[in-house]
């Protein structure tokens, strides 16, 4: 199953690769892993997305609890959660399938942010599943590249 | 008080409490050594940086105190990475001071520069590249708290050349505190009482103890409750001296080469108590048919342990003493129910009786000395009471069972890594915490080649170590392996090819003795151990003795080859 850890690490050199070391070094894979600082001075937020039965879940969150630079891990598998992707797609738009193409960039709420005689590059933003019914839906255009930024997650505020 | 950066690093130490520091000095870490002098620790000069770490390990082991290590960089600290990961395996508090080339220069592939923080990253507790001088005093402080807090391990910080010169006003710091290091010591109160009900409903538990019962100080505590319940007991090779070996409720080690008894008390308990101990593929052997009837307690500081290899019932991330202690306290009280008593009392008698049947044997008599007949004396002369150390292989599953250990902190061996080359170092480092004790390394004839030239480091420091080859010109246990699984195909083990072990102490200037018949084996290591040097001992051994009992890997404990 899918898992989404939000890992919250001190703000200094080393601190990914001990924890990317970690996953390889166990022979775990992580399938995205976004790292950028937080507003609080020194401190770091990783969102991981990685696959695993239960116990490998549970290993890996004791094993990145064990790192002394990693401060907090939270499985957001556990919690209600907002869970969200950047990706841009490059795709082939000849003068024929441009409006079609448009037509479905305005459905999904997605910007064009360069074009070109025959090429349309689109921002995505959304869950997985959005992401991958607008993918499947401009494969048959042709998609030259695609840029993802793997998924960025948080838990939701308490409702009530 | 304006100090240079390697004045700092010296007084930290100081502070520490350390004693002694193994190294070897290079161009990253002159200023280090020139300043080494004025201060009040012995330095041991190793001649190989493995040997250092090793030393540093063995003083840590044996004492229980962190072991200190200072090496320079490049070669210098590449040098102890077998150590390091050794003593990351084992939980042996270390602390590795490497030198490293000016900052300036970091990232530059300066002459011997290497990046041993990131080489090191899988095999420290944790590490640290000290790049400002106003750092470093809190640096060594943390690297210290690390390695002795928690589950102990080794701690790397790596100093650049030109922070050792730099000079900036010197402050302790006085507490130490990380906001993402919180070690749980204490036990949960309500697991606690479910492993108190469990203990009383169980009619045939079992402690499997570790290296935690070790390194916690915890065997009174475990004697304590072993007694008072009546509790057979097993342990790790870790765990070798945490539980009296000559108590009638020790069964010996569990395991690939462990007892009968042991075996197939785990196989048939109904209740594991594991206090201290990984399920460590060499003591469980195939995991779904380990302890198949047992609801399994696991007790360990580092919850990484717990659930890792086998499904535990009661997990309990504690201390091990601190475990002990809360539980004698909710048992003290209900100690001489007769209800569970009688219970463990036929338990006990059913597992003794197993001892009796099938103890630990070799078979006696033929042309050569056996090596077990050979850790017997030695355990028979030193009245148990020695400090042994061993290499890794047949000369350590001997040792591992035929010596009786009594006491913690007196068994110091490579369990998790098995690292040839670690006994005698390891020796060492104990021999220079305690001159006065008998202090001797179990060795075969290979792995001691690995680091024989620790040989002068005991010379140069008057060190009485005593090295004990069980010599019987092979690698023995991969020979082993080989007539067992690899239709005898000696492939590269035989290793006939050797030193004259005698003269080769003699000229490190050691004594040497040979003993080729059994007539002049006792005579012959009284007389080696109560010379005032250190000593090589010779002893030609059974070429094909086989370690037994052995469980075959990937089989269950109970389908042991006996003798």
């Amino acid at each position: 199953m899918r898992h989404i850890l939000s890992v919250i690490v001190e703000n200094e050199p080393g601190v990914l690769s001990r924890v990317a070391g970690l996953f390889s070094g166990r022979g775990f894979n992580i399938e995205s892993l976004n790292v950028a600082p937080t507003l609080e001075d020194g401190v770091s937020l990783m969102t991981i997305a990685t696959v695993g039965d239960e116990q490998i879940i549970e290993q890996i969150v004791k094993q990145l609890r064990k790192l002394i630079t990693v401060i907090k891990v939270v499985d957001l598998t556990e919690h209600k959660a907002v869970d969200r992707e950047m990706v841009l797609i490059k795709v082939n738009a000849e003068d024929t399938k441009r409006a079609e193409i448009l037509r479905i960039v305005d459905i999904f709420r997605c910007k064009v942010v360069d074009v070109s005689v025959d090429e349309l590059t689109i921002e995505v933003t959304g869950d997985r599943g959005k992401i991958e019914a607008l993918i499947n839906l401009l494969v048959r255009f042709g998609i030259k590249e695609t840029a993802r930024t793997g998924s960025v997650a948080m838990k939701r505020a308490m409702q009530g | 008080m304006e100090l240079t950066g390697a004045q700092i690093l010296l007084e930290c130490l100081k502070k520490e409490g350390v004693d002694v520091v193994f190294g070897f000095p290079g161009g990253a870490v002159l200023d280090i050594y020139h300043e080494l002098p004025n201060f009040p620790f012995k330095h041991v000069l190793a001649r190989h940086e493995q040997g250092a770490i090793h030393a540093a390990d063995g003083y840590a082991r044996a004492t229980g105190d962190v072991g200190v290590c200072l090496v320079t960089s490049g070669p210098g600290a590449t040098n102890t990475v077998t150590g390091i990961a050794t003593a990351y395996m084992d939980s042996i508090p270390v602390v590795i001071l490497t030198g490293q080339v000016p900052t300036a220069l970091i990232g530059n592939d300066a002459f011997q520069e290497v990046d041993i923080v990131g080489i090191t990253r899988p095999c420290t507790k944790h590490n640290y590249l000290v790049k400002d001088i106003n750092n470093l005093a809190y640096t060594i402080r943390q690297a210290f708290y690390l390695a002795r807090s928690g589950r102990p391990g080794p701690v790397l910080v790596d100093l650049p050349k030109d922070i050792m010169q730099q000079i900036t006003e010197f402050k302790w710091p006085e507490d130490v505190s990380l906001r993402s290091y919180n070690p749980n010591l204490n036990p949960h109160y309500g697991q606690i009482k479910k492993v108190s009900k469990l203990i009383r409903k169980a009619e045939r538990p079992l402690i499997y103890a570790g290296g935690g019962v070790i390194s916690s100080g915890a065997q009174e505590d475990l004697i304590w409750l072993a007694k008072n319940l009546d509790i057979p007991v097993t342990a790790t090779l870790m765990g070798l001296g945490g539980f009296p070996g000559d108590d009638p409720l020790w069964l010996g080690m569990l395991g690939m080469h462990g007892t009968y008894a042991a075996n197939m008390a785990v196989n048939t308990a109904d209740l594991v108590l594991a206090i201290g101990a990984r399920f460590d593929d060499r003591v469980t052997g195939k995991v779904s048919e380990f302890a198949p009837n047992a609801t399994f307690v696991h007790v360990d500081v580092d919850p990484t342990s717990i659930q890792k290899n086998v499904h535990v019932h009661v997990p309990i991330v504690a201390d091990c003493k601190s475990f002990l202690m809360a539980l004698r306290e909710s048992l003290e009280p209900v100690i001489g129910a007769t209800d569970f008593e009688v219970a463990h009392a036929g338990w006990v008698k059913q597992v003794q009786d197993w001892s009796t049947a099938h103890p630990l044997h070799y078979n006696k008599g033929g042309e050569y000395i056996k090596p077990q007949h050979v850790v017997e004396k030695i355990y028979e002369i030193s009245k148990g009471e020695a400090i042994i150390a061993t290499e890794v292989g047949q000369n350590q599953m001997w040792a591992a069972q035929f010596y009786k250990f009594k006491k913690p902190k007196s068994f110091l061996s490579s369990g998790g890594l098995g690292t040839m080359g670690y006994g005698f170092p390891a020796a060492i480092g104990a021999q220079i915490a305690y001159p006065d004790r008998l202090v001797v390394n179990i060795a075969g004839d290979g792995s001691i080649q690995m680091n024989i030239q620790e040989m002068m480091t005991a010379v140069a420091n008057n060190l009485p170590v005593k090295i004990v080859i069980l010599n019987n010109r092979y690698l023995g246990m991969v020979r082993q392996w080989q007539e067992l699984f690899y239709d005898r195909n000696y492939s590269e083990t035989c290793m006939d090819a050797q030193p004259d072990f005698v003269k080769l102490a003699e000229a490190y200037g050691a004594a040497g003795f040979r003993i080729t018949e059994e007539k002049d084996l006792e005579s012959t290591l009284k007389e080696a151990f109560a010379t005032p040097k250190p000593a090589i001992i010779d002893v030609i051994v059974d070429p094909e003795e086989n370690v037994y009992p052995m469980v075959p890997a990937g089989c269950s404990l109970t389908e042991m080859l006996l003798v």
